[in-house]
């Protein structure tokens, strides 16, 4: 379908384009139209094939069809034939392109005063004929668009066509016909031009941005080609921080490498007790710096600072928050169920040698975490028990059925009423029972 | 047994409501107002994109065998069968798997999106049958039209003229009564990431296919960059295409960008519609229900639309009310099966011709469903749902947000769902229009930690988007004066060198929700039997944006008295009416109370509960056409790059 209207120049001097001015420059208006007019028939280049298809594949009419070919065909042909032709038409609104970012309220609203104003356009009867009829096709070829004036008015005219299929196309041509510099510098002013041909580039992958350049990594199947890549990724402009995270990139695969290699032969080797007991599900290369961690708590805990495997040594190299180590470190101890290693995560001594638990995180939140973690009653009570909120306290242990945390706080709180409510609960006969019975009586002097 | 079940997980989803409910048979059924008008029949476009699929295929005469690519699948399912394809010469069907083939056919036949990499697949198979002196006729169909950039392709590989190419316009495809799908989740990544207006036209033919089918249309109202223009090349093509007297079926229309509301859809879904589709991803109106829904050793598979009677009720509730409902249906099912035990031959047998097979279907929608609110609700309350959600409504209503960035950095340190991770992420940033630096810091080094450091890609996609950002050091200025409800005027004019995050831009969430009141007061009670707005799809926290400002512009007809709302959303807005001669908006026919709302980049199913929750309040009718149905899961992952 041609979209050259014929009523061009009313459509031209309707719209808002600022750049140029129509009635002077002869050269630009002419330039432009004929822009306007190859852009255009790109869209009909890269829609048809076939001028018989043509009419068939864009109108379909609402009456309910036969079936098959045939009746696709029926349908085209309806269309041409009946009816009558109502005005119908909609008000051309402004979607010249802006920054939305960068445009204020102010220049927005002034873009939209074409609003409001509902211009109907009646088109001459005689060209509301079929658009077969008086549709010439022209075999645009954008070759002729030679001096990069008219590449640039070309490629403009395209965006303000707002169809990124025709505007792709322009860009293509552009490839082909100009060199890298200039056409770079032309479509670093030319935003949406820009970012299509950045999607286009990405998409043939041709495209060498830098974070796109950091991101061939995923392609590169081998850990130590992987590994040299994120070195060479090293030297690109990242910004500060972003430079931090793709040393630490590195960094990590490096040292992943390392521990991979040696608990491999360990492991089979079958010296370590650990990797019997719990044999390794998969390897830890190309695992995130947490799973990395977990890991060396649950295989290499204990071990000397000095070692790339041991926990200190990466809480030190990836600069991991105190919570964040606490968490992952518990979770592993508590899934070895090693309570004495968990015990002494949060056992601080203070300078008169008293020991005291202290934790970075809410303790409800351990008890939380040992929990899901199966542990036993009799650690999972000690954690309830180091909860400061009485009343959360309270409901923790009753829902972990810690009893003595529930009848040590209910004596404490001399709350008799409470504990015969409590014992009710419990199993008759049973230690808490007796433990229940023996307050009571005692309280009752 | 079934309601004994029922019971106990009602129960439990008590405390999700935040209030007590104490019937179990809930009002459920709404009454529908007798003047909303009835919807236009839809099932018109499948057939006549299967005649067309049918029209193509016979141009190339003979036997053929077919390739479809992956996402073309499902949609292709719910017009055609593979009947229909083997009446048309079709022998065997494939996958496009973009490895090399092993067909003998002669003739191939690609039916695939316009996607370069499917035809670089194609080139491959083309020349390496060249190598192998192998001659065969190649069809390529693109759906639902072609771009230049793989024509050129081909022409650069040398097959161009070996292959002939061919468009099948499927724009649309009908869900259900009320939904039509653009079927294209490429379309929010494209347009509003990438900045590339390949769909554009797209989404403008697919509305100058409505508009010629259920059309003329009489009144436009939108919103957004991309409905602009996707109004234009509407526009374009209604004025170069013949335009026939009837009588409207549609006739308004309402188009919205994806990117004005970023906040609704990033919300956790709690209506049964849209809990069913995060939960077990609904796929083309489908839904694959495993065995602990079947409590079987079978996953079916459930086409979950208005046919299903017992989903039909329930879809559009707030899931702490689906339960009551169930629970009642379970019981009068019993007492209609229990009708048997007084009766006489005579009866039994007018009961097992009538009623029994009616009862029979009931008992196994109603059996499945019960097992998917079991199923759904054991997986939530494993998570700590309720947590999840408090934050949630505490981030949209902006109240302890250093308590909720504390529950986001243990969600990332303990590595619990990296989507969800983001989603927080994500949903912070938005509402309180960016992190501060201190935070965005420290939050992205501990996800990269916890996730995986290649997710740099993920960080700069999400800012180039503007989903989460980086409050710029001397923004609280502009914060202030959002709040004061000035004109937001960014200076910072960060020319070209800022390219890629030209798209991003102020969320100015506070200030909208207070303007348009979408956050009710938490201390009020909400009661979700019967819920007062559309804020119940949010457990009454939350009024979705998009979805309001629909009701406000009908409510106004046109934006007049929302130049501030439209201003902190970045303008873009329209009104346009048709011309005189055209049918008169005036008269109230019942194609007026008939609205498209067209979700470019993709609507939810809440904001589908949403609408016709307004629809019924309004005496209107909603049509949702998306280019997809989407939820956070979905918009989330379309950010990802770390990837081979």
């Amino acid at each position: 379908m041609i979209r050259g209207k014929p009523d061009e120049d009313e459509y031209w001097n309707s719209s808002k384009f600022k750049a140029f001015t129509f009635d002077d420059e002869d050269d630009d208006f002419t330039r432009l139209k004929e822009s306007k007019r190859a852009v255009n028939s790109i869209r009909s280049l890269v829609e048809e094939e076939d001028e018989e298809d043509d009419v068939e594949k864009v109108s379909w009419s609402g009456e309910p069809v036969g079936s098959i070919s045939w009746s696709v065909k029926e349908t085209a042909s309806s269309i041409r034939s009946t009816g009558e032709v109502r005005d119908q038409s909609f008000p051309k609104i402004n979607t010249a392109p802006s920054l939305p970012k960068n445009s204020s309220g102010y220049s927005l609203s002034s873009l939209f005063k074409a609003f409001g104003e509902t211009s109907i356009r009646n088109y001459a009867p005689e060209l509301r004929k079929p658009k077969s009829e008086y549709k010439v096709r022209y075999v645009y070829s954008l070759e002729k668009f030679r001096s990069l004036q008219d590449k640039l008015l070309l490629l403009d005219e395209a965006v303000n066509a707002h169809d990124g299929n025709v505007i792709t196309a322009v860009l293509i041509y552009l490839k082909k016909s100009l060199s890298k510099e200039n056409l770079f510098r032309e479509l670093i002013t030319r935003e949406i031009a820009l970012r299509h041909y950045i999607h286009f580039l990405k998409e043939i992958e041709e495209q060498k941005l830098l974070l796109m350049q950091y991101r061939d990594h995923l392609n590169i199947r081998d850990e130590n080609k992987r590994r040299d890549f994120l070195k060479s990724c090293l030297s690109l402009p990242f910004s500060p921080d972003d430079a931090t995270h793709v040393q630490d990139h590195y960094t990590l695969l490096e040292r992943q490498i390392i521990i991979e290699a040696n608990d491999k032969q360990v492991e089979s080797s079958g010296q370590a007790d650990i990797f019997k007991k719990y044999p390794r599900k998969a390897s830890i290369l190309n695992m995130p710096i947490i799973t990395t961690l977990y890991y060396s708590c649950f295989y290499h805990y204990g071990e000397s600072d000095g070692t790339y495997s041991s926990p200190a040594n990466i809480r030190k190299t990836f600069r991991i928050s105190d919570k964040q180590f606490l968490l992952t470190c518990l979770g592993a101890r508590a899934k070895l169920k090693a309570w004495f290693d968990v015990d002494a995560l949060f056992t601080t001594k203070n300078w008169l040698g008293y020991t005291k638990k202290r934790s970075p995180i809410g303790f409800h939140r351990i008890v939380d975490i040992l929990q899901k973690n199966n542990a036993p009653v009799q650690v999972l009570q000690e954690y309830v028990n180091l909860v400061e909120d009485a009343e959360q306290k309270i409901s923790l242990a009753q829902k972990y059925k810690c009893h003595d945390v529930i009848i040590n706080t209910y004596r404490d709180l001399k709350d008799r009423q409470q504990l015969i409510v409590y014992r009710g609960k419990v199993e008759r006969g049973s230690s808490e029972y007796r433990k229940i019975e023996e307050i009571l009586s005692n309280s009752v002097r | 047994m079934t309601v004994v079940v029922l019971i106990a997980i009602y129960r439990e989803v008590k405390g999700w409501a935040g209030v007590l409910l104490c019937s179990t048979s809930g009002p459920m059924a709404h009454s529908v107002r007798r003047d909303a008008p009835e919807l236009p029949d839809f099932s018109l476009l499948k057939r006549l994109a299967r005649d067309q699929l049918i029209y193509l295929l016979e141009q190339l005469p003979g036997r053929k065998d077919l390739f479809i690519e992956a996402d073309l699948m499902s949609p292709l399912d719910r017009i055609a069968n593979v009947t229909t394809l083997k009446q048309h010469d079709v022998d065997k069907l494939y996958k496009v798997e973009y490895k090399p083939i092993v067909s003998t056919s002669d003739q191939l036949c690609f039916l695939i999106r316009p996607r370069i990499k499917t035809v670089k697949w194609i080139c491959d198979v083309v020349n390496a049958d060249k190598a192998f002196g192998r001659f065969r006729k190649y069809k390529i169909i693109f759906s639902p039209q072609k771009f230049y950039a793989c024509e050129n392709l081909l022409e650069e590989q040398g097959i161009f003229g070996d292959v002939t190419t061919d468009e099948w316009s499927f724009y649309l495809l009908p869900l259900d009564d009320d939904i039509i799908s653009l079927e294209l989740p490429e379309f929010f990544r494209d347009n509003f990431l990438e900045g590339d207006q390949r769909w554009v036209r797209t989404a403008g033919s697919a509305l100058h296919l409505l508009h010629s089918v259920y059309g003329p249309f009489s009144k436009l109202y939108g919103i957004g960059r991309c409905s602009k223009m996707a109004y234009e090349s509407w526009r374009e093509q209604v004025e170069e295409g013949e335009q026939r007297a009837r009588q409207a079926e549609i006739g308004n229309v309402f188009l919205i960008d994806r990117d004005v509301d970023l906040v609704t859809p990033l919300c956790s879904q709690v209506v049964y519609e849209g809990l069913v589709d995060d939960i077990f991803r609904i796929k083309c109106g489908c839904v694959e229900f495993g065995p602990d829904v079947t409590s079987s050793d079978k996953s079916i598979k459930v086409m979950l639309n208005s046919q299903d009677k017992v989903f039909n009720e329930i879809r559009n509730e707030h899931f702490s009310q689906v339960f009551g409902f169930l629970s009642q249906k379970a019981r009068n099912l019993q007492t209609a099966y229990d009708k048997r035990s007084g009766m006489d031959i005579k009866q039994m047998k007018t009961f097992v011709s009538e009623e029994l097979k009616g009862l029979k279907q009931e008992h196994r929608l109603l059996s499945l469903h019960i097992g998917a609110s079991e199923s759904m609700m054991k997986r939530k309350t494993k998570q700590d749902f309720q947590e999840l959600l408090k934050t949630e409504h505490s981030l949209l209503e902006g109240f302890e947000i250093r308590e909720c960035i504390s529950y986001i950095e243990e969600h990332i340190n303990r590595q619990v769902s990296m989507v969800e991770s983001m989603r927080l992420l994500c949903l912070l940033s938005l509402t309180e229009n960016g992190l501060l630096p201190k935070d965005y810091r420290s939050l992205k080094a501990q996800f990269l930690q916890s996730y995986g450091i290649d997710h740099l890609l993920t960080f700069s996609n999400l800012k180039q988007l503007g989903l989460l950002v980086e409050q710029q050091p001397g923004e609280t200025l502009t914060v202030m004066e959002s709040r004061v409800g000035k004109l937001v005027n960014d200076k910072t004019a960060g020319k070209l060198t800022d390219a890629f995050s030209s798209l991003a831009k102020k969320s100015n969430f506070r200030a909208l929700g207070r303007r348009l009141n979408l956050v009710p007061k938490s201390d009020e009670e909400y009661d979700l039997r019967v819920p007062r707005d559309m804020a119940y799809i949010f457990s009454g926290a939350y009024i979705p944006l998009s979805c309001k400002l629909i009701e406000q512009v009908l409510e106004r007809d046109g934006w007049t008295g929302l130049e501030e709302v439209t201003r902190m959303l970045n303008g873009h807005e329209f009104a346009v009416t048709a011309g005189s001669n055209g049918s008169d908006a005036r008269v109230k026919t019942d194609s007026q109370r008939i609205i498209l709302v067209m979700f470019l980049g993709g609507c939810t199913f809440s904001e589908i509960s949403a609408l016709r929750f307004l629809g019924r309040e309004k005496g209107l009718k909603f049509i949702v056409v998306t280019t997809a149905i989407t939820n956070s899961a979905r918009l989330l992952e379309s950010m990802l790059d770390n990837h081979a």
